[in-house]
This record gives C-alpha cells, sequence and structure tokens, in this order.
C-alpha cells in the first residue's frame, strides 16, 4: 500500500443546513380557548408589571417631593407643628439596629438547624419535630410571635434585656426583645435555603472528605458550609427583607418611641437594651390612619422603605444567579 | 497499521487532490475506534505539497509491569455485605497487592463498588449494611483500626471528579490540614502539595495557577487533582471507582498512564466497566456476579483463557 493511502480522507463539508421554515405564526392555528388562554396570561402578566411601576414610580414621585436631606438628618421630635416634628434618622437607625441584631441572631441558628436536619437528623422522630417547628414558625403571624415574646421578655428572667421599673417590673420592650423575635421570622428562610444548598451537593462530595480521613464536623466546616456560601447569604438577605418590612413586632416590642431612648450604663449594651421605632411603625404613626397625621413625612420614610427592600431583592437575585462551576451529581 | 476505515478511503483520490484538499482540512482530530488504539489524525501534506503518512501514536495494549516485587497489603477473608436483606457480595475472598493493579470487572450490580467502598469502611455510611469475613490490612481487621486513620491509609478517587470548593492548594493540602493538631504553615505544606501534583502528572498545568478555584478546572484536570490530594496523605492502598467513566479519552490515558506509574508504590483496586481499561492497566483481574467472586487470576489469564463459563461470556461481550 502506497503511503498515499494513510492520508486521511477529509472530514466531509458539512451537509447545506435545511431550508429555514418561514417565520410561523402558530397562533392562527389555535382555538379560540387557547388564545383566550394567552391573552389572560399575557394581561396578567403586564398587569403585575404596571402595578409594580405603579407604586414605584408612585412612592418615587411622593418620596422625592417631600424628602429632604434633613428628614433623612434629623431626630423626630415630639411636636403638632409639622414643621418642628424633626425627621426620621432615628427610625432609619432603629431598622438597621433591628436588622443587624435580628439577622445576626438568626443565621448562626438557622445554619445550624439545616446542617443538623441536612447532615445528622437523628433520632428521625427529632428530625420531623424541628421541621414542624420550623414550618409553625413561617406560618405564624409576626403580630402573634410579638406578644409571644413580650409574655415571654415580661419575665423577671429576662429582666436584664429590657427596661426594669421600680418594683422588679420588667418592661419586655427593647431592641433585643424585637430583635429575638424577628431572628424568629428570619429563620425558617434562612433554614429553607441552606438546606437547599446542603442538599444540593452530591454525596460523593462528602465521602471524598470521609475516605481522606475527615471526620464529619470538619466536612461541614471545611467543605459543606463554604459550597453553600450561596445558599446562606440568600436566605440571609431573605430574612433581612422580612425583618425591615415587619411592623407588628415592632410595635408592640420594641417600645414604638420615636426616638431611641437607650438605657443608661453601658454604650451599646445600653442601646440595645432601650427603646426605639423603626420606618415601619414612623410610616405607619405619621399616616393618615396613625396619630401623627404627617403624611408627607410618611411618604418620605415609605419612599426610603422601598429603597432597602429593592435594594435587599437585587442583593439576593444578585447572590442566587451568580453562576459558579459545581460537581456532576 | 492503518488508520482509515474503508468508507473514509472512498471518495478520495490521493494523487489528484491533495493540495487542494489540504488547503481545506480541519485541524488534527483524534479519532477513536473501539477495537483500535486512538490515533491522531494529521493534516496529510507538508509544506512543498508532499503527501506526509500520518504517524500511528499506538497505545500498548498492555501498559508495562511494574518492576517491584508484589506485596501483599490488603486481603478479604469470606467477605459478605448485605443492604438489609438483599446480598450484595458473598463470600468474597482476594487480595491487594502492592506493585500490581487490580481490576473488578463484571457487570452492572454486581457488588465489585460495595467490595471496594468496603476496603476503607466507606460502606459504613449506609445506615442498612451489614458486614460479615474479615477485612485485613497489613494482616491487621480494619475494624480495629480508627476509621479516619484506615482511611488515610487507604485513599480512594471516585468516579465523579469532587474538588472541593477552595484553591487547588488548599485542596491537596485539605487531608494533611489535621483538625485539632498544629495546623501546617502553607510553607511546610508546599513541597508535598508540588510533589503530589507532580506525581498526579498535573503540576506542569497548574504551577502558576496554584490559588485559582479547583473547580474551575476541567474533569480531567480535576480528577488528577483528586488523585493529587488523595497522595498527599501517603495512602498505601488507592481504591479506584471509574475513575474515568465521566472522562474524555485524553484525560483517561492520562490517568492510566498515572495509575500504571503509581503501582510500584501504592496497591491499586479499581472497579471498571471499561474492559478496555482493565486489560491495559490491570494485572490481576477479578470477575463478579451477582455479589459472587466468579473468577479471580492473573490479567492474561482471565481475558485469554478464562476457566468460567461466565466469565468467557462477560469479557467477549455476551452479556453486560
Amino acid at each position: 500500500m502506497s503511503t498515499h493511502a494513510h492520508v486521511p480522507a477529509p472530514a466531509a463539508p458539512p451537509a447545506p443546513a435545511p431550508p429555514r421554515l418561514a417565520h410561523h405564526r402558530g397562533e392562527e392555528s389555535w382555538s379560540r380557548g387557547d388564545k383566550i388562554g394567552v391573552a389572560l396570561a399575557w394581561a396578567a402578566g403586564i398587569l403585575l408589571c404596571v402595578l409594580a411601576a405603579a407604586i414605584v414610580l408612585y412612592m418615587l414621585f411622593r418620596g422625592i417631593q417631600y424628602l429632604s436631606v434633613s428628614l433623612l438628618a434629623t431626630h423626630p421630635l415630639p411636636s403638632l407643628d409639622q414643621t418642628k416634628s424633626g425627621g426620621f434618622l432615628d427610625p432609619i437607625e432603629g431598622t438597621v439596629i433591628l436588622t443587624i441584631l435580628g439577622t445576626a441572631i438568626a443565621a448562626p441558628i438557622g445554619v445550624g438547624i439545616a446542617v443538623w436536619l441536612s447532615e445528622y437528623a437523628r433520632p428521625s422522630w427529632l428530625a420531623r419535630a424541628v421541621e414542624s417547628g420550623v414550618e409553625i414558625v413561617a406560618g405564624t403571624p409576626s403580630i402573634v410571635l410579638a406578644i409571644f415574646g413580650l409574655l415571654v421578655f415580661q419575665q423577671s428572667v429576662f429582666g436584664f434585656l429590657s427596661f426594669t421599673a421600680e418594683g422588679n417590673a420588667v418592661f419586655g420592650r427593647s431592641f433585643f426583645t424585637a430583635g429575638a423575635m424577628m431572628a424568629l421570622i428570619a429563620l425558617p428562610l434562612i433554614v429553607g435555603s441552606t438546606r437547599e444548598a446542603l442538599h444540593s451537593i452530591p454525596s460523593h462530595v462528602r465521602e471524598a472528605s470521609y475516605a481522606l480521613g475527615k471526620d464529619r464536623i470538619s466536612t461541614i466546616r471545611r467543605v459543606l458550609l463554604p459550597a453553600s456560601r450561596r445558599g446562606i447569604g440568600t436566605g440571609v438577605t431573605l430574612g433581612m427583607g422580612r425583618i425591615v418590612g415587619d411592623t407588628a413586632i415592632v410595635v408592640i416590642l420594641l417600645g414604638a418611641s420615636q426616638q431611641i431612648q437607650p438605657e443608661n450604663g453601658t454604650p451599646v449594651w445600653g442601646l440595645l437594651k432601650g427603646t426605639g421605632s423603626t420606618l415601619t411603625t414612623y410610616v405607619y404613626n405619621n399616616s393618615p390612619a396613625g396619630e401623627g397625621g404627617a403624611p408627607q413625612k410618611a411618604y418620605a420614610a415609605a419612599f426610603v422603605l422601598l429603597v432597602i427592600v429593592i435594594f435587599l431583592n437585587f442583593a439576593v437575585d444578585l447572590i442566587a444567579r451568580r453562576k459558579e462551576p459545581t460537581w456532576t451529581r | 497499521m492503518d488508520p482509515l476505515s474503508p468508507a473514509e478511503e472512498e471518495g478520495f483520490d490521493p494523487i489528484r487532490e491533495p493540495i487542494a484538499v489540504a488547503a481545506q482540512l480541519p485541524p488534527p482530530v483524534r479519532r477513536i475506534a473501539v477495537e483500535e488504539p486512538p490515533t491522531v489524525a494529521q493534516p496529510p501534506a507538508d509544506g512543498n505539497g508532499h503527501v506526509v503518512p500520518a504517524p500511528v501514536a499506538a497505545l500498548p495494549k498492555r501498559m508495562p509491569r511494574a518492576d517491584t516485587a508484589p506485596l501483599e497489603r490488603m486481603r478479604t477473608e469470606a467477605l459478605s455485605i448485605a443492604y438489609g436483606q438483599k446480598l450484595a457480595v458473598n463470600q468474597v475472598s482476594l487480595t491487594v497487592r502492592r506493585g500490581e493493579v487490580l481490576a473488578l470487572i463484571g457487570p452492572s450490580g454486581c457488588g465489585k463498588t460495595t467490595l471496594l467502598r468496603s476496603l476503607n469502611r466507606l460502606v459504613d455510611l449506609t445506615p442498612a449494611a451489614s458486614r460479615g469475613g474479615r477485612i485485613l490490612l497489613d494482616g491487621e481487621d480494619v475494624d480495629l483500626f480508627d476509621v479516619t486513620h484506615l482511611r488515610r491509609r487507604v485513599g480512594m478517587l471516585f468516579q465523579q471528579p469532587n474538588p472541593f470548593p477552595m484553591s487547588i492548594f488548599d485542596n491537596v493540602a485539605y487531608g494533611l490540614r489535621q483538625r485539632g493538631s498544629k495546623k501546617p504553615s502553607k510553607r511546610e505544606l508546599e513541597p508535598v502539595v508540588v510533589h503530589s501534583l507532580q506525581r498526579a502528572g498535573l503540576f506542569e498545568e497548574v504551577k502558576d495557577n496554584l490559588d485559582h478555584p479547583a473547580l474551575a478546572l476541567s474533569g480531567g484536570q480535576q480528577q488528577r487533582l483528586c488523585i493529587a490530594r488523595s497522595l498527599a496523605v501517603q495512602p498505601e492502598v488507592l481504591l479506584l471507582d471509574e475513575p474515568c467513566s465521566a472522562l474524555d479519552p485524553i484525560s483517561t490515558q492520562v490517568i492510566e498512564e498515572t495509575i500504571v506509574s503509581l503501582r510500584s508504590e501504592i496497591a491499586i483496586v479499581i472497579v471498571t466497566h471499561n474492559l478496555q481499561q482493565a486489560q491495559r492497566v490491570a494485572d490481576h483481574v477479578a470477575f463478579m456476579y451477582l455479589g459472587d467472586l466468579i473468577e479471580y487470576g492473573e490479567a492474561e489469564r482471565v481475558f485469554g483463557s478464562p476457566v468460567a463459563e461466565r466469565t468467557r461470556e462477560y469479557v467477549s461481550g455476551g452479556f453486560g
């Protein structure tokens, strides 16, 4: 056989693509019922977009109209004269403090529960009980949690968490007690999101760690939690959104004092033992429904609240959508 | 050996058309034939328009044997494993030696992966699993070992590459960083990490990117990283559970070469569905069927003149 025979045949040129079908408007052949269904689906989608845009634009219009730097930077003052009743610096600070506190309590507990449910879950009756517990907390209206919290935190054992009046009557209302209950409304979101992330890690990854002589704790700490950080981040951010938006717990457990009223003593501890308000209660109190009767300030504060929540939602999207390489199952 | 199939030769006149054809040729393509070793198809013409024969990169049918004398490391004695009521491995006794590769072959569900996973007691993680018989490492029952200690001596590689979500360096150093003890510094770890990556044949590709995330590597690189990660803790036995089934042929070849180069120091057990792979790398072969060890012996004998009827059918492609 000559050397020529060793020449590889050229790869066959790709067959010419079949002619593209003329753009086909399939709707023409659809039944009337299908057409109506599609139209309704379209309408529902568009309506939702319009509604969202209307909320944002209306609040933007109203908010920008009344918002000023001085509102953001001055303390609220008890005055019927709206030119002298100050801004909402304290509610903004209250929102931030309460969100940080609630998240700081909820995140480690929530991640811990999720890890236990996903990696241990023994005995199984306890795991089922914990799962039900998380679901019940998730389904409980926050006002019920708030009332329950007040009941608990007014016990004298918890006197170190809030003001104590003369005669040892525990006030039960403070950033601590409100933060603890806020942690409960964020908890189910963190547990759910973290569990989902842990669940998506293939079991052979765990086994690979065990096969290197690592125990369960090291595997969780060094492999599983780092691999779940996106899920944890999503859950925590969603939880923050819930805390920022909640009103009932603030009204009942934060004392709803316009200004932040720290307890005298140690700076940070005293602040957290003190009372205050958040943007949600500020909006409520100044809205036509509340007692303040300063709707302009309510609109401005509501706008700030909306901006915070939209920002948090955006952050969730950013965390959840980021593509990271992962394993094959 | 002629790398061309008759079909490809049809319709091509090597005398008349070479130059015109060469101009339109696609880049070199590795073509895979089932019964033939992989060959690389080259553009046929050199710069002067002369036709040059395509080189044939033939892979030896059998990779060369290790030159050290085989030494027994592990042994199973009448090993049985059941999941609940279902017996997955039935009374299997075999020997794992340093200096050779033992391949476990057999149809799906025959118990070969269960047998493999029992050697480092990974089966213990399955709640329903129970075990009878004995597994010995250097004459000692593995049940007497601390399980983390056992798994450091008996490493494992999985079907899917599974680097941890950390840097390449940290992946290899993962097994070296013991919990509780004083943490070794990066400077102390570096020689071991580099040496392990070199042995796994990956170092040249990643030496400038040791701090890059390991999950960004390609599948074949990931699997070699997993080999390096296992080697870093200096195992005496290495268990491979279909390590190439998720990889492309080139990565497979690199990994097979790595396996063969390691066997003089480490006893290797490989589970594979790929009979050609078993022929290429194995020194001993154990054929299992429905939990029973049907045939165990030297690779040439099991593939060349199997004793049992089942083995003959399986190695000749009769079932599987």
